[in-house]
């Protein structure tokens, strides 16, 4: 990594004194270089330039389209001809004051909560038995086998999940039929939507999220455990007290990136797994967006929702951020 | 080989059986479905649900996929959104991530800031899909593929591999006369490789999962991507679920259909799963 850096920092030097501070030259001289610079870096800026379009055009233009959360929209006029709401905050307040709002905050932050708890504790407990276990060839079939799930798409799990447990010919539902002489209507009762939603989230990811736990391990100075052993620690004493506390800073910055994206909850997954008879529990703000806007058609209120929610996720990722950074090495 | 106590052995045995637990967890459930697409329907129904191993094995499930669903046209349909999606966004993810590890280069960090606010704020469901619809993509296969061209998380993958290049080849290589393009193809290519399959498996999978970019864009069924037609037919019955004793004649078929959307990432996976860790691990150590 030093390595890199320094590498990086010659470049930049030889960069700099191929090119003297503009300041010291004439006004236009210093254009014409700045000019002949980028010319020099033509080819750069046609490589990037497909990409950069893309961007521009898909990521940086929705900001133009949120203007219809601003408007009462109307599909023939168009965004820019659409007269502005009034008061410009009526399609907030309608999401806001709307009987729907608090539930589906709570929904996603529910779902969103315990997949993050739940997902990031089993992630971690796997990454510990990757580290801890010592027959090589056993640790990677295992790890191969629980980093599939990563790659199949949600309709997938779905389809999975309708092989364990639906009601009618559901594996586990066959078999309790059988011993029990009942069944559970695991996908399709509101006492169960949440758990099907973070198991099945955790059979996807667990793997997957242990990789980068796994690899913060792997980098604990071994140093560390010689002395724990010297001083009588076990096994577990070492995995309490220099393990976890090891990969502390991979954690709290997962945790931190993750929070910022609490409030979208995965809107495949509970799309996917979503139907009218677990609505109470399971309907989330991107879903409600999307039967709003592009069912309803009801576009201007949809709009206002999905801002609020990117702007509380925004504020959250910040707000996180600089906590992390302030209580670094008192969390622990 | 150090000495080991009886504890340590013991807790060696808990880590085996642990870690065996987490192997089962991943694989049983797949073993089910894949049981469930061969058991004849006869079967299911004389044993009033699936079963978990068939005295029989039939085919009738991947038969009548051919002959009743509309995943054939959906699988062509998919296939060329894998396809041409996957190669449009290696072009435009190399150029862009190759241009920005150039450290030296006019513009830079503004282009980088900029990136970097798209990965925090989004503009939402409804702002991008008004978007799609002015550039004229709803209601095409194109929808499927041009609105998420490219990541720009995995553009920084690739960027954070190319900085990690030993500069002196490049230089020497342009001391040499080599242009950027013949830099490019002769030196940083070959180099590159791992990280290249890495991000094409990323950006593969995820088109060939594609769905939420099918269900906002494209109303069409004729132009329904595999993993949209799939959810149909698992979710035809799912209200007759309340009566418990519904048997839709389809459960074999559906299992079928789980498994043959599921199988090019299952084939696929064990021949690139050697060099992804590695791909991973770079874009979250800069992360």
């Amino acid at each position: 990594m030093s390595a890199e850096t320094t590498l990086a920092d010659s470049e930049q030097r030889v960069a700099a004194t191929k090119q003297p501070p503009g300041r010291n030259r004439k006004k236009a001289r210093g254009r014409n270089r700045l000019w002949a610079h980028i010319y020099r870096y033509r080819v750069l800026y046609l490589l990037m330039a497909p990409a950069l379009a893309y961007v521009l055009v898909y990521k940086y233009g929705p900001l133009y389209g949120l203007l219809v959360a601003f408007k009462d929209y109307n599909l023939g006029l168009g965004i820019l001809d659409s007269p502005w709401a009034d008061p410009w905050y009526s399609h907030f307040a309608a999401f806001v004051t709307s009987p729907y709002a608090g539930q589906l905050i709570r929904n996603t932050l529910v779902i969103s909560v315990y997949k993050l708890v739940f997902g990031t504790v089993a992630a971690i407990g796997v990454a510990l038995l990757f580290n801890e276990c010592r027959v090589r060839w056993f640790r990677r079939w295992v790890q191969t086998l629980s980093y599939m799930p990563h790659f199949l798409s949600w309709v997938v799990v779905y389809g999975v999940a309708v092989a364990l447990l639906s009601q009618s010919t559901g594996y586990l539902n066959t078999f309790f039929r059988q011993t029990f002489g009942d069944t559970v209507p695991f996908l399709t009762s509101t006492e169960w939507f949440r758990t099907v939603l973070v198991t099945s989230d955790i059979w996807k990811d667990i793997g997957w999220g242990a990789i980068i736990y796994l690899a913060a391990m792997v980098g604990i100075n071994p140093e560390l455990y010689e002395a724990a052993r010297m001083d009588g620690a076990g096994r577990v004493r070492q995995i309490w007290h220099i393990t976890l506390p090891g990969i502390r800073n991979v954690i709290i910055l997962l945790l931190v990136l993750k929070l910022g994206g609490i409030l979208d909850a995965g809107f495949d997954q509970v799309f996917i797994f979503l139907n009218p008879l677990v609505l109470s529990v399971g309907d989330i703000i991107d879903t409600w967006v999307y039967r709003v806007g592009l069912v309803d058609l009801n576009y201007s209120v949809a709009a206002a929702a999905g801002l609020f929610k990117s702007i509380i996720g925004l504020v959250l990722m910040v707000t996180v951020n600089r906590m992390a950074r302030r209580w670094d090495g008192q969390v622990w | 080989m150090v000495k080991r106590s009886g504890g340590d052995r013991t807790f060696d045995t808990v880590i085996l059986v642990l870690l065996l637990a987490v192997g089962l967890f991943a694989l049983v459930p797949l073993l089910i479905v894949v049981s469930a697409s061969f058991t004849p329907y006869s079967e299911v129904l004389a044993n009033g649900g699936y079963v978990l191993i068939p005295k029989k094995f039939t085919l009738e499930g991947y038969i009548a996929i051919w002959t009743q669903t509309r995943i054939p046209r959906a699988m062509l349909i998919s296939t060329f959104v894998t396809v041409v999606g996957t190669a449009l966004n290696m072009v435009l993810s190399t150029g862009l991530a190759w241009a920005l590890s150039r450290k030296e280069m006019p513009g830079r960090t503004v282009i980088l800031l900029a990136l970097v606010f798209t990965t925090v704020f989004n503009a939402g469901i409804i702002p991008t899909y008004l978007i799609v619809k002015a550039t004229g993509l709803l209601n095409s296969v194109w929808a499927m593929i041009i609105p998420g061209a490219v990541s720009v998380f995995n553009v920084f993958i690739m960027k954070t591999f190319f900085e990690g290049l030993p500069g002196e080849l490049i230089e020497s290589a342009r001391l040499d006369g080599a242009g950027e393009l013949r830099l490019l193809a002769r030196i940083v290519f070959p180099l590159a490789v791992p990280v290249l399959l890495t991000i094409g498996l990323f950006y593969a999978v995820n088109n060939w999962n594609t769905f939420f970019a099918a269900i906002f864009y494209v109303r069409d069924t004729a132009l329904q991507p595999l993993q949209v037609v799939l959810r149909d037919l698992l979710t035809t019955s799912i209200e007759a679920e309340s009566s418990p004793d519904s048997v839709t004649p389809t459960v074999t078929l559906r299992m079928a259909a789980v498994v043959i959307t599921a199988l090019p990432m299952i084939v696929v996976y064990p021949f690139i799963q050697k060099h992804f860790q590695k791909g991973v691990l770079i874009g979250s150590v800069k992360s």
